[in-house]
């Protein structure tokens, strides 16, 4: 059974005077475990969908279900915190909590959770492990690189156990070392934990990792192809 | 996680502006404690001033005397009467005293004045009267001379050893008149006092105002000003209304009505330098939520419920508020403490100003807790009040907007 239905779903922006169809009649849904990137032209609309997924913005039209829940029909302060059982977020740059190290961030969001200290404590120690920083656990984001944040935000995003990951962009200020780096992470994740990513990307070496690749043009969806 | 201690940190962030903003609050309480703590210590040597050179604590008086300051006002010094009053609680001394109006003349040179009667070894518990005299001597018991005022002594061009006229309406229209010698001259620091005019012995007075063994006020001396209200109500419950008992507040009433005004006006500044202070916490708290707000959008997104961030940033503002607040406190107390023990002389051209005004030339200082409570709740006030605003801001936060950064 799929976890995430989108069906019918238009976003339309009328900022301006001429309304923008960011998203278009999207019709997709998603099982358990995939790894899946959405590629496509600046302003397609990838962003958007992201966002729609993740409860961050309301669609116009159409019922995104993620797990039976109607997220559209969520508000305020159970909005978030549907997000904060159910969906893990990495976002391009700057996830973290600066004032946290990078061990207080993964246990933050559990804290959020209500979990248990000692939860936290070997949960994040196993997932900072996990994303090769076992050494940096203590160190604040502003002394960690660019990549080193963005494993940080992974393992932040994976502590609260959610049922999946957005991600818009993740290596898009990354370089290729760390790009290469942060995927295989994340696909060793996916593949012995049953994560399942979704992400936008216009680097073509991520496109190459994913198993589903799902292509927009003007807010609708062009191929979906799984490999 | 605990909110307090991710408040902490935030706020040392920006360590610059966490300080200058602490350091607005230091000032505004140092300045204001400093300011109320000068008000209440002038106000307190105002009032001393008025009691201890003159009126006292308490004064019974004659029932009509306080509306009609007459010579026919007096009342009867039963014997026993003082005794009487001196054994209630808090009452250190009753002081004797019948008092009225007269001319004082030497040569072709007249002058109005008060023409005091007085019993001087009680006088001198209240007033200490005799450390103004600054030439010739003190009253003596039995004495038939005067004590004059000095600017009167100067308009009448008159010394020691020489003699006055005093002229006046006596008890029950009688003309009362006489001759007095000189005894000394008394010099007060205040020129209202300097023109008041003169002291004689209370029985050479009642002699010359054909006042057998009258009065017009007893000054009572007060262990303790908090004291006053209770003795006041022991006067009443022992003599009833055979007198009228007025406390210092109502026998000064200019005073009170100075200081009550005074106050008002020192509030107003104080709300001009609360209001600084006031905006200079909220531009702060401003340029902090400007600053963070995609980490704001961040942290919710991810799932911190927005009512959780508010209070960690109404913490922080608090904190804030709190470290100036304490130091401010922890700066003026010791400072106010010295300067209540050692108070300020003022010289020159400002001191002369000051007695012009009948004030000691002295800047004072009192330790009044309640001027610390006051300011320190004030400025926590403020600040309550500007830590709301993180509640509506971040609760009109629109996460998307705040993530993509517009
Ligand atoms: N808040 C907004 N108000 C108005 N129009 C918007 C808004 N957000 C996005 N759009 C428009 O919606 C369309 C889709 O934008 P979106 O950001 O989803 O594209 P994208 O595929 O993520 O592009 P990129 O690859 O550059 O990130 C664009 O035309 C964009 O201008
Ligand atoms: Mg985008």
């Amino acid at each position: 059974m799929a976890i995430i239905d989108i069906k019918n779903v238009k976003k339309i922006y009328n900022d301006n005077d001429v309304p923008v169809h960011a998203v278009n009649g999207v019709n997709l849904s998603f099982e358990k475990g995939e790894f899946a990137a959405i590629v496509g032209p600046s302003g397609s609309g990838k962003t958007t969908l992201l966002n729609l997924l993740g409860g961050l913005d309301n669609v116009t039209e159409g019922d995104i279900i993620v797990n039976g829940t109607n997220v559209n029909e969520l508000k305020g302060s159970k909005l978030i915190n549907f997000r904060l059982m159910n969906i893990g977020f990495v976002f391009q740059a700057y996830n973290l909590i600066p004032v946290l190290t990078a061990r207080e961030n993964v246990e933050f969001i559990m804290e959020l959770q209500k979990r248990s200290s000692q939860e936290r404590k070997s949960r994040s120690e196993a997932l900072l492990k996990a994303v090769g920083l076992a050494d940096r656990m203590n160190s604040r984001p502003s002394k960690l690189s660019g990549g080193q944040q963005q494993r940080v935000a992974v393992a932040r995003a994976l502590a609260p156990k959610p049922m999946f990951i957005l991600a818009d962009e993740p290596t898009a200020n990354l370089d290729s070392a760390s790009t290469e780096n942060l995927l295989d992470i994340m696909e060793r994740l996916n593949s012995e934990e049953q994560i399942t990513f979704i992400f936008s990307t216009h680097d073509s070496r991520v496109v190459k990792k994913a198993r589903r690749v799902i292509t927009f043009e003007d807010g609708k969806v062009l191929s979906d192809e799984t490999k | 996680m605990k909110n307090l201690k991710l408040a902490w940190r935030n706020i040392w962030r920006n360590k610059r502006r966490t300080i200058i903003t602490v350091m607005s609050v230091f000032f505004a309480v140092v300045l204001s404690v400093l300011m109320g703590s000068m008000q209440e210590g002038i106000y307190g040597s105002m009032i001393d001033n008025v009691v201890k050179t003159y009126t006292g604590h308490i004064q019974i008086q004659h029932v009509d005397y306080n509306d009609n300051q007459s010579i026919n006002n007096v009342f009867e010094q039963r014997s026993g009467l003082l005794e009487e009053i001196e054994s209630i609680d808090g009452v250190e001394v009753a002081v004797p005293r019948l008092k009225s109006f007269s001319l004082i003349s030497n040569g072709n040179k007249t002058k109005g004045g008060a023409l005091i009667g007085i019993n001087p070894a009680k006088e001198e518990q209240l007033t200490e009267l005799s450390q103004w005299v600054v030439k010739g001597d003190f009253l003596t018991q039995d004495d038939q001379g005067v004590l004059i005022t000095k600017n009167i002594a100067n308009h009448l061009e008159i010394g020691l050893g020489d003699t006055i006229i005093l002229m006046s309406q006596g008890y029950h229209g009688t003309n009362a008149a006489g001759l007095y010698p000189v005894r000394g001259i008394l010099a007060f620091p205040t020129q209202e006092m300097n023109n008041m005019g003169v002291y004689l012995h209370i029985d050479a007075a009642r002699e010359f105002f054909y006042a057998n063994n009258k009065l017009t006020e007893i000054a009572l001396l007060v262990n303790d000003y908090e004291n006053v209200p209770s003795v006041k109500e022991a006067l009443i419950q022992k003599f009833d209304d055979q007198y009228n008992y007025l406390t210092w507040q109502e026998l000064s009433p200019e005073l009170v009505n100075f200081i009550n005004s005074d106050k008002a006006s020192a509030v107003i500044m104080l709300g001009i330098l609360y209001l600084v202070i006031g905006f200079g916490i909220l531009g702060t708290v401003l340029m902090m939520m400007a600053e963070r707000r995609r980490e704001m959008g961040v942290m919710v997104a991810v799932g911190m419920q927005k009512r959780r961030l508010s209070t960690i940033i109404w913490m922080e503002t608090m904190l804030i508020a709190f470290i100036g607040v304490v130091a401010g406190f922890l700066f003026s107390w010791p400072l106010i403490t010295y300067l209540s023990a050692n108070p300020i002389p003022i010289t020159g051209e400002y001191g002369a100003a000051y007695e012009q005004f009948g004030l000691e030339p002295v800047l004072f200082f009192k330790v009044v807790p309640q001027v610390f409570i006051n300011q320190v709740l004030t400025v926590l006030a403020v600040t309550l009040v500007i830590s709301l605003y993180p509640y509506y801001y971040i609760g009109r936060l629109k996460t998307i907007d705040a993530i993509r950064g517009n």
